[in-house]
């Protein structure tokens, strides 16, 4: 079964929850980490710590709602980073948030290749609700990076196969 | 109805959280634009919690991690000293014989300007600031910095490093402030080329290269000319380095896109500084009070022949008798005591 992008069945569906200290402290660590890497190993910015722990807990547990109040708490504290207004990243991360928990339900999310290709497609999605957000709400000049993006795009698809599988040890089964 | 609502529960959730952000965003936008208040209360409040929760972290590790480096290099890691305190002596040499030659052509400028009338702008005080944290996202090239309105830190105020232009300061806080870097799609710096004056605007583009737009497609621009701030935007003073032309391709309409590489170091900044005062005034071009470079030379450099003084020469009395030291040169900027 590994190695390879399926689809589950509602009875093969497992649900797993976190604790408190997980839930809280996994998004504010990536969060820390974003906001910190980058000015000592500038690299890191290409990665979006943030994005892969929404992708992460939206696939895991499974509940759209759960998936998408992650997404926009997760956003709008990365917004609150930056000089945009308040939302753009917010309504970015809460759209993946629910995409992630709704596929979460129909695919297997722990084989190695659902979770290269979903956080790399999520990447590219993730910009582009955000460039739309940014130019149609915001009104902002910006020119979307297309080779950067797809660069991008593979690092944190691989990336997210580490960082998925650190997590996956936090994991508590209901 | 009832039927409805849980069949679509969760999209509808989904819309009214977007509704709910949408809405913040327009209430954002619309609100009129003010520099030195740039945020909402509502908006100023979530940004100040997210400040005041990350802000001691970050200064903690970069206070850490400086802490050890520093007593890595000064205790530990000796090796090159010897070779490298050689190599600085004989730099400072040589840079003294070009800053007196420099000094003379200062001096000069300064009584032209003076006979012309000229508002120069002098960086008065700076205040040192460490780097503590980033935006974490290339569309968005926001630095935090850990100093902020308890150190009198304020909003357009220009960042810089001894190398070059880094951005000005979008938001301050108490302990912390942002600085829009010159790199960000939404920054704008106002420049000169060096050599042809010819002054345009230096913006980000999306990969993070800086690009002076606005010179027209019929104007010559050489690769490796030098841009400096024209101080048209009344944030940074003029002729602060922004960086040299690495290439001129097709910018929009009729303007090239002339693609710079930054004089600051912007993917390794640790330490800036904030000017805090700009003083405008015309340069004193006090002539009696200003030392000749052959003077300056004859103090601080031993090996070289004294200027010759016509006055001592008729009295037979030394040259440099009863004349004092030259005065050292203004300081360029006047940084301000506080915790580095």
């Amino acid at each position: 079964m590994k190695g390879a992008l399926i689809y589950t069945s509602r009875e093969e569906i497992e649900v797993h929850r976190f604790s408190v200290w997980v839930t809280v402290g996994v998004p504010l660590a990536a969060l820390f980490l974003q906001a910190f890497l980058p000015v000592r190993l500038h690299f890191a910015s290409i990665f979006d710590l943030p994005l892969l722990v929404t992708i992460y807990f939206g696939m895991t547990r499974r509940s759209p709602v759960s998936g998408l109040v992650t997404g926009g708490l997760i956003g709008l504290v990365q917004d609150s980073l930056t000089h945009q207004p308040l939302g753009v990243y917010g309504i970015a991360k809460t759209l993946i948030g629910f995409f992630a928990s709704s596929l979460g339900v129909k695919l297997d999310v722990d084989s190695p290749l659902t979770r290269v290709l979903l956080p790399a497609a999520f990447y590219i999605v993730h910009q582009a609700i955000y460039f739309l957000v940014a130019r149609g709400l915001v009104r902002q000049a910006l020119d979307w990076p297309w080779l950067y993006t797809l660069g991008a795009a593979l690092a944190n698809g691989v990336l997210a196969v580490v960082l998925f599988a650190i997590l996956d040890r936090f994991k508590q089964r209901t | 109805m009832e039927n409805f609502f849980s069949r679509y529960r969760n999209l509808a959730i989904l819309v009214a959280v977007l509704f709910a952000q949408v809405l913040g965003l327009a209430v954002q936008v619309k609100r009129p634009a003010d520099p030195s208040h740039p945020d909402g209360p509502s908006t100023r409040l979530i940004r100040l919690w997210v400040a005041g929760a990350f802000t001691p972290v970050e200064k903690l590790f970069v206070r850490s991690s400086l802490w050890a480096r520093e007593t890595w290099h000064d205790y530990v890691d000796l090796r090159d000293v010897r070779r490298e305190n050689r190599e600085l002596r004989q730099q400072i040499e040589e840079l003294r014989v070009q800053q007196a030659r420099l000094q003379q052509d200062a001096e000069q400028a300064r009584r032209l300007q003076s006979l012309l009338g000229f508002q120069e702008q002098f960086i008065q005080q700076t205040v040192a600031a460490q780097v503590i944290g980033s935006s974490g996202s290339e569309l968005s090239r926001v630095l935090t910095l850990d100093k902020g309105s308890r150190d009198g830190i304020r909003n357009d105020m220009a960042v810089i490093t001894p190398d070059g232009v880094v951005g000005k300061i979008v938001r301050v806080f108490p302990g912390s402030s942002q600085v829009l870097e010159i790199t960000d799609q939404s920054s704008g710096v106002g420049a000169i080329l060096e050599k042809s004056r010819l002054q345009g605007i230096v913006k980000g583009t999306p990969e993070g290269d800086p690009v002076l737009d606005y010179i027209m497609v019929d104007e010559a621009v050489a690769p490796g000319e030098r841009v400096l701030t024209s101080g048209g935007d009344r944030i940074f003073p003029k002729g602060l380095p922004i960086g040299a032309v690495t290439r001129v391709g097709k910018g929009h309409d009729l303007f090239h896109a002339i693609y710079l590489k930054p004089a600051a170091d912007l993917a390794r900044l640790e330490e800036v500084l904030i000017i805090t005062k700009v003083e405008e005034r015309a340069p004193a071009a006090d002539q009696a009070e200003s030392p000749r470079a052959a003077d300056i030379l004859a103090q601080r450099l031993p090996s070289v022949p004294k200027a010759a003084d016509p006055a001592a020469d008729k009295s037979g009395a030394p040259a440099d008798a009863g004349k004092k030291p030259p005065p050292p040169a203004p300081p360029a900027h006047k940084p301000q005591d506080g915790p580095q």
